[in-house]
């Protein structure tokens, strides 16, 4: 549904951040973006979301190119949540929320019933019902990035694209956020893009993965496949040992060591 | 009452922006016009409204009527129009820059005007167009040329205006243009400096209804583009990226907001010079009463803006009667402290 073909981008004058990309998007999936720092994963995710345009190539949703939809059309089909997100004003948790039904008003409309249900249903979906009356300023970092999650899900876009979002969070929250982005996956069939560090994270919670190294991609495919001991070492030059750990029930990476 | 089921946030969201909305248009409204109708009541000779209304005399015999609309309310209605512009480009300002420290005069739009009003002041230039006066005019054509200088060095085409770059230009522009009027006074004789420091006061004595008219179509283009920004600048505030991926045409609304508000100020600031802390105490007294939502922020600030400002020149008329101090300098009296109480209060 949403695909980059050969998609190429850099700034100015530099050299290229992302070079000749093509991704595909399988409609219904949860796919784990992963890589070293600085190569291209949150450049990727930008080109997706349409905040960056490409050099060369194009992005599609469905048949229709980005280039060719207005931001107000495209934030309908494609909703982010960004690693941090710093308002400059006290906004309370609700209309943090609420920013998420932006693109289904008008210039001069306000928010009627079925937007505040949307909002709702949000809190309710992230576990932050309780909290709506608080200033989103004051939360800690797990609630913060829950609300933003309640703000791109009142957005009501069939695609999701995640830049790290438990990066900043303890174990105890990130499984939580893991848990969340799972069962909204399954339950309303979001599909989700989700870049991240975490190789486990990206192997108990993806079913696919896109693995990018230098601006360029490696290796797309189910996640059984393309998570492997010498894709980790391609990548991250680590000696890592990956298997299927009956527990949890997934496959898992322990690194080892650096490797020579 | 809402069912217990319902949630804090829904409670707070349902009871909703419609009503909120309508409650402070109707209660700032109010105090608007309260102000705007009391304030030439107070003053060296006593008036009574009911007299001033009263249209069964002649308005030639009627001489409450004549000290009310002709002596005192040309003042009145100034302070309740700049009020308004200053209050709302502040708001909008703060939004832009993502901080709530910025004022209509951070990107230098006061320094052109003031750079303006003191070269025809010092040279005696006697240009005029229409009800203009060479003053207020060159003061409007240096903000303008002030506001147009940052836009060009801040943008680039089908871009998202860097409000880092965006500061950096408007505070290198202030300094500038404060070096060059500090010039242009070193050329001055003593007459003219005076004149040029009393301007720089503020001062709201327009004498008659013809500089507000000409300051009303400025003013009017920069409240019609006020109108569509709202919730916008509330998307724009929380980040510019976050903004763009919810609908926000993030550099349209950009152009939208330093225009609109260097406009406003442009027109604030060649009817009654630079004055001060309105931008600024206006727009976080009415946070702390109605919240953040801009769609709220900005009506309420424009009518407690208005109300604001009649309320500081009401002071500044009677404060030291019969001597009328400047208005800038009631403002800058309160708004510094201010100030500084919401650095700490910040911190």
């Amino acid at each position: 549904m949403l695909r980059a073909e050969s998609v190429s981008f850099g700034y100015g004058d530099g050299g290229f951040l992302l070079a000749e990309t093509s991704v595909a998007i399988t409609p219904g999936s949860l796919t784990g973006l992963l890589g070293p720092n600085g190569c291209g994963k949150t450049t990727l995710l930008k080109l997706l979301s349409g905040v960056l345009r490409p050099r060369s190539g194009r992005v599609l949703l469905g048949d229709r190119p980005l280039a060719a939809m207005t931001r107000r059309e495209l934030a309908r089909h494609v909703a982010v949540v960004p690693q941090e997100t710093h308002p400059a004003f006290e906004y309370s948790v609700t209309e943090m929320v609420l920013m998420g039904r932006h693109p289904h008003l008008g210039v001069f409309q306000l928010e009627g019933p079925a937007d505040f249900e949307a909002a709702r249903e949000a809190l309710d979906a992230t576990g932050t019902a309780h909290l709506g009356a608080r200033n989103y300023m004051t939360l800690s970092g797990g609630e913060k990035q829950r609300v933003i999650i309640a703000s791109a899900l009142a957005q009501a876009t069939e695609v999701l694209l995640l830049d790290e979002p438990s990066a900043s969070l303890d174990l105890g929250y990130q499984l939580e956020v893991a848990g969340l982005l799972a069962r909204l996956n399954r339950e309303r069939r979001v599909t989700m893009v989700l870049a991240t560090h975490d190789l486990n994270l990206a192997a108990s919670l993806c079913d696919r993965l896109v693995v990018m190294r230098a601006g360029r991609v490696l290796a797309q495919g189910p996640t059984n496949e393309v998570l492997t001991s010498a894709m980790v070492r391609q990548l991250y030059d680590v000696d890592a040992d990956v298997q299927f750990h009956q527990r949890a029930g997934h496959l898992t990476v322990v690194p080892v060591g650096r490797s020579t | 009452m809402m069912p217990a089921a319902a949630t804090p946030a829904a409670r707070s969201g349902d009871s909703t922006i419609h009503v909120r909305l309508g409650a402070i248009l109707l209660g700032y409204g109010a105090l608007a016009a309260a102000a705007c109708l009391l304030a030439p009541l107070v003053g060296s000779t006593h008036i009574s409204l009911a007299r001033a209304f009263d249209r069964s005399i002649p308005f030639a015999d009627n001489v409450d009527a004549q000290i009310f609309f002709v002596a005192r309310m040309p003042r009145v209605l100034a302070g309740a129009v700049v009020g308004a512009t200053l209050a709302t480009a502040g708001v909008v300002m703060q939004a832009l820059l993502r901080n709530p420290l910025a004022t209509p005069f951070t990107l230098g739009v006061s320094a052109g005007a003031a750079l303006g009003a003191i070269l025809v002041i010092t040279f005696s230039t006697t240009v005029s167009v229409g009800v203009l006066s060479p003053v207020p005019l060159a003061s409007l054509g240096g903000a303008l040329l002030a506001a147009a200088i940052v836009y060009v060095l801040a943008t680039r085409p089908g871009r998202t205006i860097s409000t880092a770059v965006l500061l950096l230009a408007g505070v290198t522009l202030n300094s500038f243009f404060s070096a060059l009027i500090l010039f242009v006074q070193y050329l001055a004789d003593f007459t003219q400096t005076y004149r040029a420091v009393r301007w720089l006061m503020g001062d709201l004595d327009v004498g008659s209804f013809g500089p507000i008219a000409a300051s009303l179509p400025l003013a009017s283009i920069a409240f019609a583009m006020f109108a569509v920004l709202p919730r916008s600048l509330n998307l724009l505030s929380v980040g510019a990226d976050s903004a763009a991926t919810r609908g926000v045409d993030v550099a349209r609304t950009q152009r939208l907001a330093f225009l609109s508000s260097s406009l406003a100020t442009a027109a604030a600031v060649s009817l009654a010079g630079p004055i001060g802390f309105v931008g600024i105490v206006v727009p976080h007294l009415v946070r702390l009463m109605v919240g953040v939502d801009h769609r709220l922020v900005l009506p309420a600030s424009a009518l407690f803006g208005a109300a604001f400002l009649v309320g500081c020149d009401l002071v500044a008329r009677t404060i030291l009667a019969p001597v009328e101090v400047p208005v800038g300098v009631v403002t800058a009296m309160l708004g510094g402290p201010f100030f500084l109480w919401l650095l700490v209060r910040k911190s």
